[in-house]
C-alpha cells in the first residue's frame, strides 16, 4: 500500500514542477506558437442562464434571498472558505441583507476573534464585534490545504466576479447591451449542482478529485458540498440543491459588490442626466450652426 | 494661423495684467476666436473628448493613489478597501478602470480619423509624430496600471510582457532583472510601476500640450482636406460653434462611458484578476487588456522570440514616417477611391488583429494571425506608398466653403449632380 501512496506522490509533485516549468516557459517562451498554450484552457460546459433578481439596470437583491445564501455560507461554506473582506457591519449595511444594527451585532457577537496582545502580552478571543472582519476556517493556508487533501478552498469576498466562462462571439458583443454579467454566479450556481458520477471510460487523475460537469477539466477537489434539505429554511423556501445554489451565489454577489444597489441606482440618475443634458446641448448647437449658416450662405 | 489674436482687454486692470502676462490673450486666441473649419464631422470632436479624458483619469488616478498601497502583500486588499470601504470608492475606481477603455476607443477613432483624412500629411508631420509618442506612453502608462491591483492578470501579464525585453541578445535577461528589480515580477516591480504610473500621464500631458500647439500653429485639416483659403467664409469661431459641438459628442460619449461604468464594469476587464497574485499558479490563459490585443497578435504571428518582439515595436513604429510613405497630392480619402477601399480593409486588418490576438495561438488562428500581421506591414509600407503615388484622386472642390454650399444644395453623396432644390438660397 504505502508503494502505492508513494508513486501517487511522486507524480503529484511531478505535475506540480511541470506546472511550474510550464509557467516559466510560458514566460520566456512567449513567442513560441507551439509553447505557449502549455497552461491550456480546459474545455469548460457553459453553466445554464438563470434569472437573477439583481440583473439589468434595475436590479436589486432580494433581502431575504441574500438572508437565506448567508445561512448557507455559515452553515456550510464558512467549514473550509474564508470571507476576509466582508466586516459584520456590513450585514447592516442599506442595500444588503437588510439586518437591523442589533441583529449584526448579535451575529457578530456568536464568533469568537482572536485578539491581542494583551497587557501582559497574551493573545486572547473575544466575542466579535461590528468592525471585525469573518474569521477565517483556518489559520493558514498550509492548515487549510493539509485538512482539504491539498487543495486550497479560495476566498468568497469576490468569488463572484473571480469566475467566469468565455462566451465567444457574438454572444459577448450583445451582453453589453443586455448588461449580462452573471457568469460568476451561473457557474457558482451550475456547479454547486453539477456533481455527477463519472464517464465510465474517465479515470480521476489523482485520489481525492470529484467528478463535477461545470468545473473547467471535471476533476475538482471539493467533495459534493451541499445535499437536498441539508440546510433549514424557515420561510417555506424549497430545501434543493437547485435552490441553495442561486441563495448562496445571490449572497456571494452582494458580498463581491457590496454596493451595486447604489451604482445602479446612480447610473439611472447618471444617464437620465446626460440624455437629457445631451439633447439641450443638440438643440442649442442646432440653432447656433443654423444662425451662422444663413448669416454666410 | 493669422487672423485670431483679437483680444482686447475690457478693464484698466485686465489691461494691466495683459501687458505683463498675455495669458488671457492666449486662451481667447486659441480657444475662442480660433478660427476652424466649418466643415468638420463629428470625428473632429475625438481630439477634445480625449483632453477631457485625460484630465478625468488623472484626477480619479489622484484620489485613488490616496487610498492605494503598492505593496505584494497589501495591494489587492488596498483596491477591495476602496471598492468597500472608501466612499464612492467603487464608483473612482470604475471611473478609472473603464475610463482606461473609454481612452482608447476614443484614441484609436481619432488615430483612424488621422489616416482617412490625410491628416497626418504636410504640415502636419509633427502634430502626427507627437500623437505617435502619446500613444506610445498611453500604452505604457496603461500596462503599468493595470499591474496595480494585483490580481492573476495583472502579474502575469506584468510577468510575459516584461519577458519580452528577454529576446534582446546578450544582455536581454540582466535587462529583465533590472526592471524587476529582482529575479521575478515582485514588490520592487510593484512600486516602481506605481511610481512610473502616476508619472507618465503628466508626460502625455505636456505632450498634448505640444500636439495641440502645433496643431494651432498650422490649423485644422477637413474632410476634404483642401486648406482654408478665405478664414471668413472657410471657418466658424472656436467658441460657441466647436465648442458646443464638441460639447454635444462629449456628452453622447459620457452616455457609453457611464452605461459601462454603472451597469457592466467588469465586462472590459478579466475575472482572474478578482484573483490575488499567485506566483505559483499560471492562470489557464493570460490575455492582455483588449487595446493591446492587436499588438500582441503581431507578437505571437512570428516565430521567433527576437522576431515577434521587433514586430509588435515596428508595428508602431512604422506609423513615425508615414508622412513620408504617403506621396498622395491629395489628403482626404474622399478623394481617393482605390486607397480608401484598401484602408478599410487595413481597418478590417485591425480589428482582425485584435481578435486573434484574443485567441490561444494554435490550429488556424497561427496562419490567418501571419496573415493578417503580414497584410498589416503590406499595407503600410507597400500599397500606400505605391497606390498612393499612382492613383489619379477625384477633382477637389475649390474651397471649403464650396464644398459645405454643394452639400447644403445637394443630396449627400452626389456632389453636383443633383439640380438645386427649390428655395435653396
Amino acid at each position: 500500500m504505502s508503494g502505492v501512496a508513494t508513486m501517487l506522490q511522486d507524480k503529484i509533485m511531478n505535475a506540480r514542477m511541470a506546472a511550474r516549468a510550464a509557467a516559466l516557459i510560458f514566460g520566456a517562451g512567449l513567442a513560441l506558437p507551439g509553447l505557449t498554450m502549455v497552461a491550456s484552457a480546459a474545455e469548460q460546459e457553459h453553466p445554464p442562464a438563470q434569472s437573477w433578481s439583481f440583473s439589468g439596470p434595475f436590479g436589486r437583491f432580494n433581502t431575504a434571498q441574500l438572508q437565506r445564501g448567508f445561512k448557507i455560507y455559515r452553515e456550510v461554506c464558512s467549514n473550509c472558505h474564508s470571507l476576509d473582506r466582508v466586516a459584520f457591519r456590513n450585514l447592516a449595511e442599506h442595500g444588503g441583507l437588510g439586518f437591523s444594527e442589533e441583529q449584526a451585532k448579535t451575529i457578530a457577537a456568536e464568533y469568537k476573534i482572536k485578539d491581542g496582545p494583551n497587557d501582559s502580552g497574551d493573545m486572547f478571543e473575544r466575542p466579535g464585534r461590528l468592525s471585525d472582519r469573518f474569521p477565517s476556517p483556518f489559520p493558514n493556508e498550509e492548515a487549510a490545504r493539509a485538512a482539504n487533501g491539498g487543495a486550497h478552498p479560495p476566498d468568497m469576498s469576490t468569488l463572484a466576479k473571480a469566475r467566469t466562462y468565455e462566451r465567444g462571439f457574438p454572444q459577448f458583443v450583445f451582453d453589453i447591451f443586455t448588461q449580462y454579467q452573471e457568469q460568476g454566479q451561473d457557474y457558482i450556481h451550475a456547479l454547486l449542482g453539477g456533481y455527477e458520477e463519472p464517464p465510465a471510460d474517465v479515470k480521476a487523475p489523482k485520489a481525492g478529485l470529484h467528478y463535477n460537469r461545470y468545473f473547467p477539466g471535471h476533476w475538482i477537489g471539493m467533495a459534493k458540498p451541499i445535499s437536498d434539505g441539508q440546510v433549514d429554511y424557515p420561510d417555506g423556501t424549497p430545501t434543493t440543491v437547485d435552490q441553495y445554489g442561486k441563495d448562496v451565489a445571490a449572497f456571494l454577489t452582494w458580498a463581491a459588490e457590496p454596493h451595486m444597489m447604489a451604482r445602479k441606482h446612480l447610473g439611472a440618475v447618471v444617464i437620465f442626466f446626460l440624455v437629457v443634458f445631451a439633447g439641450l446641448l443638440y438643440a442649442v448647437k442646432k440653432r447656433v450652426w443654423h444662425r451662422w449658416d444663413t448669416e454666410h450662405a | 494661423m493669422e487672423g485670431h489674436s483679437v483680444y482686447k482687454p475690457k478693464s484698466g486692470v485686465a489691461r494691466w495684467f495683459e501687458d505683463r502676462l498675455p495669458i488671457v490673450g492666449l486662451v481667447h486666441s486659441s480657444a475662442i476666436a480660433y478660427p476652424v473649419p466649418r466643415n468638420l464631422n463629428y470625428f473632429w470632436t475625438f481630439g477634445g473628448i480625449l483632453s477631457v479624458m485625460l484630465v478625468a483619469q488623472i484626477v480619479t488616478g489622484i484620489v485613488l493613489a490616496m487610498h492605494y498601497v503598492p505593496s505584494a502583500d497589501l495591494a489587492f486588499g488596498s483596491v477591495e478597501k476602496i471598492m468597500r470601504d472608501v466612499n464612492y470608492g467603487w464608483l473612482l475606481r470604475y471611473l478609472h478602470a473603464n475610463g482606461a477603455s473609454m481612452f482608447f476607443i476614443a484614441v484609436y477613432i481619432h488615430i483612424f480619423r488621422g489616416l482617412y483624412y490625410g491628416s497626418y500629411q504636410a504640415p502636419r508631420e509633427v502634430i502626427w509624430i507627437l500623437g505617435v509618442i502619446i500613444l506610445l506612453l498611453m500604452m505604457a502608462t496603461a500596462f503599468m496600471g493595470y499591474v496595480l491591483p494585483w490580481g492573476q492578470m495583472s502579474f502575469w501579464g506584468a510577468t510575459v510582457i516584461t519577458n519580452l525585453f528577454s529576446a534582446i541578445p546578450v544582455v536581454g535577461s540582466s535587462i529583465v532583472t533590472w526592471l524587476w528589480g529582482g529575479f521575478s515580477v515582485g514588490d520592487p516591480t510593484l512600486n516602481r510601476f506605481f511610481a512610473l504610473h502616476y508619472l507618465l500621464p503628466f508626460m502625455i500631458a505636456g505632450v498634448v500640450g505640444l500636439h495641440i500647439w502645433a496643431l494651432h500653429h498650422v490649423g485644422q485639416n477637413n474632410p476634404t482636406g483642401v486648406d482654408v483659403k478665405d478664414i471668413r467664409k472657410d471657418t466658424v469661431p472656436f467658441s460657441p460653434y466647436a465648442t458646443l459641438k464638441d460639447g454635444f459628442a462629449l456628452v453622447c460619449f459620457f452616455i457609453m462611458f457611464a452605461w459601462f461604468v454603472f451597469y457592466t464594469p467588469n465586462f472590459l476587464g478579466h475575472a482572474d484578476n478578482y484573483t490575488e497574485a499567485n506566483p505559483l499558479v499560471t492562470p489557464a490563459h493570460i490575455v492582455p487588456e483588449w487595446y493591446f490585443l492587436p499588438f500582441y497578435a503581431i507578437l505571437r504571428a512570428i516565430p521567433s522570440k527576437l522576431g515577434g518582439v521587433l514586430a509588435m515595436f515596428s508595428a508602431i513604429a512604422v506609423l513615425l514616417v508615414l508622412p513620408w510613405l504617403d506621396g498622395s497630392r491629395v489628403r482626404s480619402c474622399n478623394y481617393r477611391p482605390i486607397y480608401r477601399i484598401f484602408l478599410v480593409i487595413f481597418a478590417v486588418d485591425c480589428v482582425m488583429l485584435g481578435w486573434l490576438g484574443s485567441k490561444p495561438p494554435e490550429g488556424w488562428y497561427i496562419p490567418i494571425s501571419r496573415l493578417a500581421t503580414f497584410w498589416y506591414f503590406f499595407h503600410l509600407l507597400l500599397i500606400l506608398p505605391v497606390v498612393s503615388r499612382i492613383e489619379t484622386p477625384r477633382p477637389l472642390p475649390a474651397s471649403i466653403a464650396e464644398s459645405v454650399l454643394k452639400r447644403v444644395k445637394t443630396r449627400p453623396g452626389e456632389p453636383g449632380l443633383a439640380p438645386p432644390a427649390p428655395g435653396a438660397a
